[in-house]
């Protein structure tokens, strides 16, 4: 997909609760589909386990969409269990998941301004 | 572990292929760290949930993507597209139109009270009288007295009157019911009441129940009618209730309904043969079951009552089947046309998705390349045909429903329903269904048969893809399929139509042509005495005659074809035994100049006179088949036989008219001069329908004949104002619009056919222009390519006419009955089908066979 087929970021907002999660497992380091389960529930204190199902499923519809793409790096061999698959972010997937986090603050700057939120944690 | 690989086959294939490893990786682990049984059950049937809810929302997923494509795909190629949708609208709209119909005749539940458990009880006088004759009020209360059947019984029976006050004097259609009829139906009035037992008694006073279309049309949708006093025919009846809207009972049009009062005399006669009688069965009572046990009542009733009860049995049917059997005939011929229009659109559908698919063969090429795939490209085929069906399906629902007005003069006037069947859920339902099967159960084949080839050598430059013998044979069988169908139909709707003539070309008996009809019923107390009716006769008669034009005019009891009723025994002085010859005959009271006025020619003797006076001796004109029945080869003039209790000479003899309708067998006809009906007896007999012949348009007499009848008397209501030709053509409708059905069916099924026909022999060409090009680079004449074409195209059609031809007669077998006569095997029916399909092979050819001869040799050879 080149850049040009990609849709306006803002048009994919707001973006499901897991696809956010998933990106930003995968911001900073290429995972595997376990690993980003792991890496979301301790993101979230535990308070957020992906299934397996939910987690391939987004998967699946992020990479037809372009959030993410599969890498063919591969880490060191003793750490590497070839059945494993590792995902990555792409630079259209990082705008989207920016896109995200300026809405929700806007969101909290709203409610705060509304008197909803006393401060921030 | 197993168990986790079973389940996610729940999954798409594709999906599975993808990411099945890596979900059985996730789920081991997860089985691996749960620490103890329990934890494991938790762990698989957390997996369970949500691999189930997950392969749900996946195939949406894909759903949806395919849709996109799909309709993106489809918008890129609008002269295929519209061509499916059309082809799929045709089926999908004459199958929904032709279910719509029967479904709300013979299959729907009637709009009453567990409906299931309605019957009609009929007096079963067969083999020596009809199978369903009305029982008569003494009978009747017999039955409802003695028998253990059924939870309730009622009765109900047709009526007519005139209604004075608030406007015209107007002749309204009603009935007469007895008291538990409508809590048993279940029907509940709109506002007021419905009637009480009370209401029943002779003594009670008169009461009345309004149809709501009355009571806005008349009344004015008058808030406070309740109460309110109603004349018809001159006696005061107090409203008590106006019915709702959707309330067809007992048959379409009724406007009021009064209480079936029976008082001792009704009782004293049992041989006044007028009630339909309804029964609700006792719960778990069948109908075979019923029958028989009515069968002990019958015995008991012939032992108190022999003479009017002999050999008579009880009959019982479902109320839901009440619809005679030509119109079942008719109905279920419409919707075995319809099916077919249908699968021949489908076969059609078929032949356009394989085309296509062909055609296609690179891109899928392309997508097998690049890893999709057979499972995904099957679904995305057959997600294509699914929109097409379903779009066509809509255009098609619409197209149906456009043609339910024409339809529905197929709904018998007898049946308590609406005349126009309701558009609801359930016949949406069955669009959507058809719809569904079309576009899946056409488009699997074609899709497996395109995918299931597909490899890289559709990626090779000017390759044409897909012209092997498997997918040819798959679309000559289809094409073949079509003519062969297409045959079936013209050959239906040909029979039907030669049926049509038939009927029409019947002698009626009468001439049509210039005469207009109207029905003047003079109410009694009013017309009791024979003076006062006689005098408004002579006072009509007299002054219709003088109008220009008119050449005669006459009264008579009842009109032929309109009436089929009044039949009375007779017995024959001198004639054959009465056991061995049936006696029912057609009686009509006629004022002088009857036949004339009719056009029925006089064979014998003198028209009925004013001379014949109720003190002077009885006489009466009979037909020639009353005469061949009793008397034959004799001549009846002077004979004497004894009809309507008295005994009569015959004066002369007339023609023989179908007073039952053209294509039913009609009794014998017995004409009796209008003074010599006895005032106080044969009420119903009293001539009401006014006949007058005009050598002009009889229609510009309706004017100055309401003047005439308004004169002679203001408030005397006239109904029924028509032409003689229009009552014949009635008599037709039905046919007439099941003809034209069927033949709209057989010309959308000729032009689906021709046009698969036409796509099939052009995609031949096309496909072996490289054959043709060479062939004529070597010197082939033009003309021998032209015949190969044709000679293709004429191969096609005789593999489908040949059994076409085969399906065609069992058909015309099977539906034998509807065709009057016509010969099921008729040669010149099969033989101008078989020729209209051979012309339109030869039409469908042609224009590939020119595409053929015009290509260019070096063009094409250059361009492989």
């Amino acid at each position: 997909m080149t850049k040009s087929d990609l849709p306006d970021p803002a048009s994919l907002l707001p973006l499901p609760e897991a696809t956010f999660h998933i990106l930003l497992a995968v911001s900073d380091a290429d995972r595997h589909g376990y690993a980003i389960i792991q890496d979301v529930a301790v993101r979230t204190g535990g308070q957020l386990k992906l299934s397996a199902g939910t987690l391939y499923r987004s998967i699946a519809r992020m990479m037809e969409q372009g959030l993410i793409l599969e890498t063919r790096e591969r880490p060191a061999p003793d750490q590497d269990d070839e059945r494993r698959r590792y995902y990555r972010i792409t630079p259209y997937g990082r705008e989207v998941a920016q896109a995200e986090v300026r809405r929700l603050a806007q969101l909290l700057d709203l409610a705060q301004a509304s008197g909803f939120v006393t401060g921030r944690a | 572990m197993r168990f986790f690989r079973l389940l996610l086959h729940l999954y798409p294939a594709s999906f599975r292929s993808e990411y099945e490893d890596e979900l059985a990786e996730v789920f081991a682990r997860r089985l691996r760290d749960a620490s103890w049984w329990g934890s494991r059950l938790g762990v698989a049937l957390d997996a369970f949930v949500d691999t189930v809810s997950n392969a749900a929302a996946v195939h949406c997923d894909i759903l949806w993507q395919d849709v996109r494509f799909a309709m993106r795909v489809l918008v890129r190629a609008p002269g295929f597209t519209s061509t499916a949708i059309v082809v799929s609208a045709l089926g999908i709209g004459a199958s929904t139109a032709a279910f719509t119909v029967t479904d709300h005749v013979l299959i729907r539940p009637l709009p009453f009270r567990d409906p299931a458990r309605l019957v009609k009880v009929w007096e079963d006088q067969s083999p020596n009288g009809p199978p369903e004759l009305e029982p008569s009020p003494a009978n009747y209360r017999d039955w409802k007295r003695t028998n253990h059947t059924f939870d309730e019984l009622a009765a109900y029976s047709g009526l007519a009157a005139n209604i004075r006050g608030n406007g015209e004097p107007e002749r309204l259609e009603g009935a007469l019911v007895t008291a538990g009829l409508f809590p048993m139906l279940g029907v509940r009035p709109a506002f007021g009441r419905i009637f009480s037992e009370e209401d029943d008694r002779p003594e009670a006073p008169a009461t009345l129940l309004l149809s709501t279309g009355l009571w806005k049309r008349r009344f004015g949708a008058d808030p406070g009618i309740l109460g309110r006093k109603v004349i018809l025919d001159d006696l005061p009846y107090v409203v008590i209730g106006v019915m709702r809207e959707d309330l067809h009972f007992p048959y379409r049009g009724t406007q009021f309904w009064v209480p079936a009062r029976f008082n001792e005399a009704a009782y004293a006669d049992r041989s006044d043969n007028y009630l339909n009688v309804i029964g609700r069965l006792r719960p778990g009572m069948s109908i075979a079951q019923s029958q028989s046990e009515m069968q002990v009542v019958a015995r008991q009733l012939e032992q108190t009552y022999p003479k009017e009860n002999l050999h008579l049995k009880i009959a019982v049917e479902s109320m839901r089947d009440d619809v005679s059997k030509k119109s079942r005939m008719l109905l279920m011929a419409m919707l075995g046309a319809a099916f077919c229009v249908l699968l021949i659109a489908c076969a059609n559908l078929a032949n356009l998705l394989l085309a296509r698919a062909l055609s296609r063969r690179k891109e899928l090429a392309v997508r097998t390349a690049l890893g999709v795939g057979r499972e995904r490209m099957v679904r995305q085929l057959l997600t294509e045909s699914c929109i097409l069906a379903f779009a066509g399906g809509s255009l098609g629902v619409l197209l149906a429903f456009s043609a339910l007005p024409l339809l529905a003069r197929l709904v018998p006037n007898g049946l308590p329903i609406a005349e126009v069947p309701a558009v609801d859920l359930r016949v949406l339902g069955f669009a959507a269904g058809i719809a569904l099967l079309t576009g899946i159960g056409f488009g699997v084949l074609p899709s497996l048969r395109a995918c299931g080839s597909v490899d890289f050598a559709g990626l090779r430059e000017g390759s044409r893809g897909g012209v092997g013998g498997r997918k040819e044979r798959l679309r000559t069988a289809l094409v073949t399929a079509e003519v062969a169908g297409s045959v079936v139909l013209l050959v239906s709707a040909g029979l039907l139509i030669r049926a049509l003539w038939h009927i029409e070309t019947t002698d009626p008996g009468f001439r049509a042509a210039g005469v207009l009809t109207m029905r003047t019923v003079l109410p009694v107390p009013k017309y009791a005495s024979g003076a006062r009716r006689n005098q408004f006769y002579s006072q009509v008669l007299a002054e219709a005659k003088a109008l220009p034009g008119v050449s005669g005019a006459a009264y008579a009891s009842f009109l032929p074809i309109v009436f089929g009723g009044g039949i009375w025994h007779v017995t024959a002085e001198g004639g054959p035994p009465e056991n061995v010859t049936p006696r029912d005959t057609s009686l009509r009271f006629i004022t002088p100049g009857y036949f004339a006025a009719m056009g029925i020619p006089l064979r014998l003797g003198r028209d009925v006179a004013e001379s014949d006076q109720p003190e002077s001796n009885k006489v009466a004109v009979v037909s020639e088949s009353f005469v061949r029945r009793y008397w034959p080869g004799q001549n009846p003039i002077g004979r004497h036989f004894s009809i309507a209790n008295a005994v009569r000479e015959v004066v002369a003899v007339a023609g023989d008219v179908k007073v039952r309708g053209l294509e039913r067998f009609s009794e014998p006809q017995v004409y009796l001069p209008y003074r010599q009906r006895p005032d106080n007896a044969l009420a119903f007999y009293a001539p009401n329908e006014l006949v007058v012949r005009s050598t002009a348009d009889p229609s510009v007499l309706v004017s100055p004949l309401r003047q005439i009848i308004g004169k002679a008397d203001p408030e005397q209501p006239i109904s029924a104002v028509r032409t003689l030709s229009e009552i014949v053509e009635m008599d037709t409708a039905s046919r007439a619009v099941q003809v034209r059905v069927l033949g709209a069916f057989a010309a959308i099924a000729f032009l689906l056919a021709g046009i698969g026909l036409y796509g099939l022999l052009s995609y031949a060409v096309f496909s072996r222009s490289q054959e043709f090009g060479v062939r004529m680079a070597l010197g082939a004449q033009r003309r021998r390519i032209v015949a190969m074409v044709v000679r293709d195209g004429a191969r096609l059609a005789l593999a489908g006419v040949i059994p076409g031809v085969c399906l065609a007669y069992v058909a015309a077998r099977s539906m034998s009955a509807l065709l009057a006569d016509v010969n099921p095997a008729d040669g010149a029916t099969f033989a101008s089908a078989v020729t209209l399909c051979l012309v339109m092979t030869l039409a469908g050819s042609l224009l590939p066979a020119v595409r053929a001869v015009r290509l260019d040799p070096t063009r094409v050879m250059r361009s492989e």
